[in-house]
């Protein structure tokens, strides 16, 4: 990004640096949106349907885990992806991937929580119906879910949110390379360091405006998919 | 395709449900054999949906048995249409679908004919009306394949063609060799289709009897009054 250009100038002026910025910001979170999803609908949905011994517990840490410090998971999968780490052999440490990686971990829990939540209360609902329909376990869980996705997406984005809004695990695991790791939220932190205040409000905007653009089209999915499913 | 075992007869043996300290149905011995349609007769909070939940294995018994063709657990032949059917947020046909064993679309649009929704098959069910989400759920149960078919008000919400329509499906199912348990406060609709009736207040069996002497010599003072449309509590 060249210096001494206003912000006003960077957002509309087309500056290819600041595309590839937001498009690698976009393209991380997403990701690790999906990623995280993978596991997180599952075993959020199969948390609500089972009843075992500490339950509780596992309940009230998935929660607390909502609240997870950013910079402490950056620094937990630093160090499992540095060299010298468990998994350092893959070589993945201040690459895009360790960053999709960590936020995948940041919001793993918020998607498991709100999901395990969300499929509860479904559950009330559907749970004479679906006993007498004798539909299995693995099937319940399948089926909650289908049935829930309208309030899942704004599960997924509270997630997305979350990924696109932090800056602790991305600036630790990621490094902040200027053209390969640099997303919106460290390259304002590096901004605002540097005392470029303008240009940080700028790119604060434009992410403001790029959540605001996600969310839009989510919602508008979603009201699609209710009219016709309903 | 019939199973080789059979949940006939559902035996209740001094089978009770409890809800804190209030007695839902107590010390039920009632035996549903195969044969002509049951009716679970009695007034509103009688314990018609709680006999037809336990029947169905939906909750335990808090005291006494329930067997099914001698075994304690209940097999997957059972069938229910619920007195409030939940549908499943997708389409009509993809309801039926959901319960059928194998993906079958010949079936899935047989059996929304047979109810007579083959005009809705792609709406969402939710959207349907509560007279077609009633008979959506009973083409959803005839799709179990059922031996036994647990029927809680199936026509409460019906208009009076509709009504025919499910009660000739009724007849059919039974004539058929499913054994049908129904619930329902219409003593028209008793009468079209009983073949013996349970008469329930209070979550107690009051009487147990073949249609014919139930309706024309009732044995209780309690189904006698049932039946002359006074309030039996
Ligand atoms: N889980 C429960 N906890 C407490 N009371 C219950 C519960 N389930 C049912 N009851 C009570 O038990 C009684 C019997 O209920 P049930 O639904 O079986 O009656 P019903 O004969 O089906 O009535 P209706 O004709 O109105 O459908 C009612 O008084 C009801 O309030
Ligand atoms: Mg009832």
């Amino acid at each position: 990004m060249p210096d001494g250009t206003s912000a006003l100038q960077l957002v509309f002026g087309g500056d290819p640096a600041l595309y590839a910025i937001v498009a690698l910001s976009l393209y991380v979170s997403v990701c690790a949106v999906i990623l995280a999803a993978l596991v997180a609908l599952p075993f959020g949905a199969s948390l609500a349907l089972t009843r075992f011994p500490g339950r509780a517990f596992v309940v009230v840490v998935l929660n607390a885990f909502m609240g997870l410090p950013p910079v402490v998971v950056g620094l937990s999968v630093y160090l499992l992806l540095s060299r010298s780490g468990p998994l350092g052999f893959l070589g993945v440490l201040f690459t895009p991937r360790a960053m999709i990686i960590a936020q995948a971990l940041l919001v793993m829990p918020i998607i498991a929580a709100l999901t395990c939540q969300t499929v509860e209360d479904l559950w009330l609902e559907y749970r004479d119906e679906l006993t007498a329909l004798r539909v299995t376990p693995a099937r319940r869980v399948a089926t909650l879910l289908w049935d829930a996705r309208f309030s899942l997406v704004t599960t997924l984005l509270a997630g997305f949110g979350r990924a696109a809004a932090e800056v602790g695990t991305v600036m630790i695991v990621g490094g902040n390379i200027d053209g390969f790791t640099r997303t919106m939220t460290t390259a304002i932190a590096l901004e605002t360091s540097k005392g470029d205040l303008p240009l940080a409000m700028g790119l604060g905007l434009v992410l403001i405006a790029l959540i605001i653009v996600v969310n839009a089209l989510a919602w508008g999915a979603r009201r699609i998919g209710e009219i016709r499913a309903g | 395709m019939r199973a080789p075992i059979s949940d006939l007869p559902v035996a209740f043996e001094q089978a009770s449900l409890r809800a804190g300290a209030v007695n839902i149905v107590s010390d039920l011995d009632l035996t549903l054999g195969a044969g002509s349609p049951t009716i679970l007769f009695g007034p509103n909070g009688s314990g018609k949906t709680t006999l037809l939940r336990l029947a169905m294995g939906l909750v335990a018994p808090t005291s006494g048995r329930i067997s099914w063709g001698g075994r304690a657990e209940p097999g997957e032949r059972l069938a229910m249409v619920f007195q409030r059917p939940v549908m499943l947020r997708r389409t009509a046909a993809a309801n039926v679908a959901y319960a059928l064993r194998a993906h079958d679309d010949r079936r899935v649009a047989e059996l929304l004919d047979r109810v007579g929704l083959a005009h809705v098959a792609g709406r969402p069910a939710r959207k349907l009306s509560g007279g077609e989400q009633q008979r959506l759920a009973l083409a959803r149960a005839l799709a179990r394949d059922p031996e036994i078919l647990f029927l809680d008000e199936p026509t409460a919400s019906l208009d009076p063609a509709a009504t025919k329509a499910v009660e000739d499906i009724v007849r059919a199912v039974a004539a058929s060799g499913v054994k049908i348990v129904m619930a329902t406060h219409d003593i028209g609709q008793a009468r079209r289709l009983a073949g013996d009736v349970v008469f329930l207040a209070r979550g107690r069996l009051v009487e147990r009897a073949a249609a014919a002497t139930f309706f024309t010599a009732p044995a209780t003072p309690e189904a006698a009054a049932f039946l002359l449309g006074d309030l039996v509590i």
